[in-house]
């Protein structure tokens, strides 16, 4: 108490006089409810830093993924405010609205507990869409030379550094209307391989996209793109694909 | 039909509608500003080749090109799918297609 009286913007004062965020963060899975939390405000915070302090000051039992804190892993995806995000990179002071959060699971996903979701259909839709590398060379044989200036390396390059967060695949409309649709994750990573001039399987995986649950079922709406955290464009590499598909159909080698 | 052919003819009828579709609208706004009759417009249909195949083209594109459409629509909005589908799609198409020929064969039969 006398160390108070003496130094009254102590600790326990600073931390109930600085400003506060009203924040609301969605408890259970797919029933549940919001709880509501007060949390400090502070210069320069992420939607991730406040999530964090939640579950160590008010909510211990609080569950919610993250691993590199710096936009690299993919696993800190929420929605928050209504729009999907990767809560590690988003600053509160861009996203808040009036100094209140509003912080859900990503949109059609499982929900396991609270803020985390299973992520287990997002990536089966990568095998379905035949999204893996395969090569031919072994060990042995020379690294094939890439140039980098080539338009298919280019086109690769332009999908290539996704972080696998489904910050898109929650974005868009038509995975929740069409559960099945492979989404705009899975079809950029499929995208790439088509490209790729090391990649073997290359008409495996257009008939792959070419389903009724693959490329034509986009309606280019570009929601995937204006999410991705990244800068990636979903919807160009789809547009891609649907081209490929039906210039294979007029040449007569469709599926 | 595969995925890809129902895809394919989507976008080709839509190829073929696009232009169709433009002189059709075109049509109607010199018919209807230059104060034509139902009489003067049969007069200039009937027994004419010409708009014959262009209707025709036009009926055939938009018989193919609708239930695609609207089989895409179903399924994002129900759980309707399947056979049963497919076969109400082809008879949208079958449907359009009747109609259609029957109102072009009125206007230059
Ligand atoms: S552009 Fe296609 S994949 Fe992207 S959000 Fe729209 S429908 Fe989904
Ligand atoms: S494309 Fe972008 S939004 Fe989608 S999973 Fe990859 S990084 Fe995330
Ligand atoms: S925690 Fe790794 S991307 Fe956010």
């Amino acid at each position: 108490m006398y160390i108070l009286a003496i130094f009254p913007t102590g600790i326990t004062d600073r931390v109930s006089a600085s400003p506060t965020l009203e924040v609301r963060i969605w408890r259970g899975t797919d029933t549940g409810a919001f709880a509501a939390y007060e949390v400090p405000a502070a210069e320069s915070q992420t939607v991730l830093d406040v999530v964090t302090w939640v579950q160590r000051h008010r909510e211990p039992a609080l569950a919610y993924r993250f691993a590199c804190r710096v936009g690299v892993c993919g696993s800190c995806a929420m929605t928050v405010n209504g729009r999907a995000r990767w809560t590690c990179r988003s600053h509160v002071k861009d996203v808040a609205r009036d100094g209140r959060l509003v912080i859900e699971p990503l949109r059609h996903l499982p929900r396991i507990k609270d803020l985390v979701c299973d992520l287990t259909p997002f990536f089966d839709k990568w095998r379905r869409a035949g999204g893996w590398f395969e090569g031919e060379a072994t060990r042995r044989e020379p690294m094939p030379a890439l140039a980098p200036g080539a338009e298919a390396r280019q086109t690769v390059d332009a999908g290539i550094e996704c972080i696998n967060c489904a910050v898109c695949y929650s974005a868009c409309d038509v995975v929740g209307w069409r559960p099945d649709y492979l989404g705009p994750a899975a079809l950029n990573r499929a995208w790439t391989l088509v490209n790729d001039a090391r990649h073997v399987r290359t008409r495996e995986v257009l008939d792959a996209t070419a389903t009724s649950d693959g490329c034509t079922v986009c309606h280019t709406h570009g929601n995937c793109t204006e999410h991705c955290p990244v800068g990636i464009s979903p919807t160009a590499a789809i547009a891609g694909l649907k081209r490929k598909v039906f210039r294979r159909w007029l040449r007569g080698g469709h599926a | 039909m595969s995925e890809s052919t129902l895809f394919a003819l989507q976008r080709l009828s839509a190829k073929l509608l696009a232009p169709l579709v433009v002189a059709h609208l075109a049509l109607i706004l010199y018919a209807v500003h230059g104060g034509l009759t139902a009489a003067e417009i049969l007069g200039r249909t009937q027994g004419s080749a010409t708009w014959g195949a262009f209707y025709g083209l036009f009926v055939v594109a938009v018989a193919v090109h609708a239930p695609i459409g609207v089989r895409n629509v179903v399924r994002e909005w129900t759980r309707w799918r399947g056979r049963s589908l497919d076969l109400a799609s082809a008879g949208l198409a079958i449907l359009l297609l009747a109609l259609g020929l029957r109102a072009v064969v009125a206007v230059v039969g």
